[in-house]
């Protein structure tokens, strides 16, 4: 009855290839964004619940945010190019470091000629720290050019050990820090310094909101394409004149970078200090079960990903304390596991394709509704 | 299906709403971020046991601090950075005046917080872990390293070994290995052992062993190989237990090996059973055993059925948490004689802490005699004394062996003025003068 494309002609060739080719799928996409850009900080001056206070910002969705990007970097590769990555966790570690180390100044004692570099403003550092995760990302990218499968997700776990190693015994990495954790310098962007929440949370989301738009356009043009059809099927992919090496190392390249701004984002916006750990094997594997749950090849599944695995826990943690259930915080931890791993396995079985098939199929069924046949 | 869904996510939903006008105005509010799960379970729970029966004590015996009754609530950090800061966040802003202080018991998390807590205006109480040059109260306002540092346990550690030889002259060209949890609380003692082996001449390598530290073979066949005379082991949770079987099982003599006090409790030798005997660790000062506060607890806690606390009752890390508990509600009280007895705030808190001054006979009113020396902060001085005892594991409990060792502070007041320093420089933090806090 609502939402139903009839009586929405395109009259050029420019409404025909816009991203949300439905009216009011384009409504609702600018509500969000008012609602994101907007509405949540109105809220948050005017302490209004959910948003009026910092733990939502904070603890749930600057997380939130930062997640998603990752999610959106490996579903490009994952989700629209079909290579299987277990190294999410260290694109987003050299993302992180590097940054780090261009945002405090790089000093590399070359012998005769010493190359430095002065501490760089922040928005360069990330971009910078960004990018030299794409260049590691295309590296490891080159098995993939000969192995498929899970024989490249082994590959791409050797790139999440290396680089677990190297942040840890480098010590070149965390500028010489006696304990090996580093800490953040200030986020100070064009001399504006972001503290608040709200002015973490916006900054996410300017990132988020760009990096998700880039990707939405890369995924529906040519190299999009070029990446799917080598997903569905290599070798018609190669015979139809896809070249594959330049199909899978853009993936990476674009994967990584993405994933770098987002370990970056993680380590500068939500930690503040960090340690190796905090990329561990256990966020790659976290990173992947965003984009298996959300669907794999959705940008929009990326973010229903992220939301149910990462925020999920967190409410369920705190629903017995709210109810006033006397039970303890170990046996409650235990419960969200318990419950957490149930509806994924739930999830699988009903919809193996993810959050982002369950919402098409909803909007299918919309469109008939109120008079299905 | 559906409506299971929707009913899931309303529930999800209304749950913040409902607990926000729980607590009464005359309450004070003191979080605990623990760990219950996971690897380091066996060294975390009995730790927030202590900490927790400490506060039931002070509300069942006396009615809270000064008439002001103390609220508590866990959150399940699972020794994760990620998950600290959650909690953090969840619960700073509890309470009719927010966070007391927060006791993170993670070296990684007290990191992560050491940036938070200046501007939220919450004390962070982290005692005998963190970050060693956090001692400079100038620069880290908000930081308490109550009772000792891992560079504290480091010297000390050193200066038994010296002791033991027969004097400083003889660790000469000896050999020193460190057994370290590789992360920023495995490696902080290095800075302090690789100036005393530069000092006294002896040969120190430092051994990593990947978290949580179960798989550590290769590393003691490296021991085995290089023959060191003594092994320091910086190691939390199971990653104990395993290094004291591995050195059994390579040989190595468990006299020779020696932990720091997060290495020093029965659940890190009593899985290790029969191999274990000899095995010495450093105490925070306390070690095991009841003293006069456990017999206000049996008696006001435990017989009433609100013990936290079973069978480590008066173990180790239960102890310690209950001279955490002491400190941190001390430093309450100590801030309510210049705010009055209302519940305070977190910066209230914080000038508490820093004019604490617990002194011998205050200790043993307490009933903590015996398990503390006197301990005082002031605002250059945010670690409040530095010494520390030995302990020997006999195969059934553990025995003191020395008496208080001090550590040398020509040593360590160098380090942790230049790593306070870089830091304040890198955080772009100008120091506070001491000279004219009040």
């Amino acid at each position: 009855m609502f939402y139903r494309e009839t009586g929405q002609f395109k009259t050029s060739y420019a409404a025909d290839m816009q991203i949300f080719p439905i009216r009011q799928d384009r409504i609702a996409l600018w509500v969000l964004l008012a609602v994101a850009f907007i509405g949540i900080p109105l809220l948050n001056a005017f302490h209004i619940w959910p948003f009026g206070n910092e733990y939502m910002l904070r603890a749930i969705l600057i997380p939130f945010l930062i997640l998603s990007l990752a999610a959106i970097g490996l579903n490009i590769l994952t989700g629209y190019c079909g290579q299987l990555s277990l190294g999410s966790g260290a694109f987003m570690a050299i993302g992180a470091y590097s940054a780090y180390k261009f945002g405090t100044g790089v000093h590399i004692p070359f012998g005769l000629f010493d190359l430095s570099i002065p501490p760089l403003p922040m928005l360069p550092s990330i971009l910078l720290g960004a990018l030299m995760s794409a260049v590691v990302g295309i590296l490891f990218g080159i098995p993939s050019l000969r192995i498929k499968g899970l024989y490249l997700a082994v590959a791409t776990l050797a790139a999440q050990f290396f680089f677990d190693w190297v942040f840890i015994r480098v010590k070149w990495f965390t500028n010489y820090n006696s304990s090996g954790s580093v800490s953040a310098p200030d986020l100070n962007f064009f001399g504006f310094v972001v503290n608040a929440p709200i002015e973490r949370y916006l900054l996410c989301l300017i990132f988020v909101a760009i990096f998700a738009l880039l990707a939405k356009n890369l995924v529906r043009g040519n190299i999009g394409r070029q990446w799917m059809a080598t997903r569905d099927m290599d070798i018609a992919a190669e015979l139809m004149g896809i070249r594959p090496l330049y199909a899978k190392l853009s993936a990476f390249a674009i994967s990584s970078f993405i994933m770098g701004v987002a370990g970056a984002l993680w380590a500068f916006v939500y930690l503040g200090a960090w340690e190796p750990l905090a990329f561990s094997i256990d966020r790659s594997f976290q990173i992947l079960f965003m984009v298996i749950i959300g669907g794999l090849g959705s940008i929009l599944g990326s973010f229903l990903g992220a939301a149910f695995i990462l925020v999920l826990p967190i409410l369920l943690d705190q629903v017995p304390h709210a109810l006033g259930v006397p039970i303890s915080v170990e046996t409650v931890s235990l419960l969200v596991f318990i419950v957490t791993g149930a509806l994924i396995c739930w999830l699988l079985i009903v919809e193996p394709r993810g959050f982002a098939r369950l919402w098409s199929t909803g909007k299918e069924k919309l469109r008939l509704w109120p008079y299905p046949y | 299906m559906r409506k299971l869904t929707l009913a899931l996510a309303a529930l999800a939903l209304a749950a913040p709403a409902v607990t926000e006008p729980a607590l009464a105005q005359n309450e004070q509010f003191i979080p605990a971020l623990v760990y219950r799960t996971g690897p380091y379970a066996p060294n975390g729970i009995p730790f927030a046991n202590g900490v927790a029966d400490y506060w039931t004590l002070l509300n069942e015996r006396d009615g809270g601090i000064n008439g002001v009754k103390i609220v508590f609530e866990e959150c399940e950090t699972g020794y994760a950075t990620d998950k600290g800061v959650e909690c953090y966040e969840r619960l700073k802003g509890k309470g009719p005046t927010g966070a007391a202080y927060f006791s993170p018991l993670s070296t990684g998390i007290t990191f992560a917080l050491t940036d938070k807590v200046p501007g939220d205006k919450i004390p962070l109480l982290t005692m005998g872990y963190g970050r060693s040059e956090s001692r400079n109260g100038a620069v880290f306002p908000w930081n308490f390293i109550a009772v000792g540092s891992y560079w504290t346990a480091a010297d000390v550690a050193i200066q038994h070994i010296a002791k033991e030889l027969g004097g400083f002259d003889k660790l000469k060209g000896k050999k020193i290995s460190l057994v370290y949890h590789d992360s920023p609380y495995g490696k902080e003692p290095i800075a302090a052992l690789e100036a005393r082996a530069k000092l006294n001449g002896f040969d120190f390598k430092a051994i990593p062993v990947t978290h949580p530290g179960v798989e550590q073979k290769s590393q003691w066949l490296a021991i085995r190989q290089d023959r060191p005379d003594y092994v320091l082991l910086w190691g939390w949770g199971v990653m104990n237990s395993t290094s004291i079987k591995e050195a059994a099982a390579v040989g190595f003599p468990r006299e020779k090996v020696i932990g720091v006090w997060w290495s020093g409790a029965e659940p890190d030798v009593t899985p290790a059973g029969e191999q274990s005997a000899g095995y010495k660790a450093l105490m925070l000062q306390h070690g095991p055993g009841k003293f006069a506060v456990h017999a206000d607890l049996e008696k006001n806690v435990v017989s009433k059925g609100k013990a936290a606390a079973k069978e480590d009752f008066a173990q180790v890390l239960y102890n310690r948490g209950l001279i955490n508990s002491m400190i941190g509600t001390e430093a309450i009280r100590t801030a309510m004689k210049k705010y009055g007895n209302k519940p305070m705030t977190g910066e209230q808190v914080r000038w508490g802490f820093e004019n604490l001054n617990l002194t011998a006979a205050r200790i043993k009113e307490l009933g903590f005699e015996g398990m503390l020396q006197p301990l005082r902060f002031s605002c250059e001085d945010h670690q409040g004394a530095d010494v520390a005892r030995m302990q020997q594991w006999d195969g059934k409990a553990w025995k003191t062996i020395s008496d208080y060792y001090k550590a040398d502070d020509s040593i360590l007041a160098p380090l942790v003025k230049e790593n306070a320093a870089k830091y304040a420089t890198e955080k772009k933090i100008t120091a506070r003068d001491c000279s004219k806090e009040s």
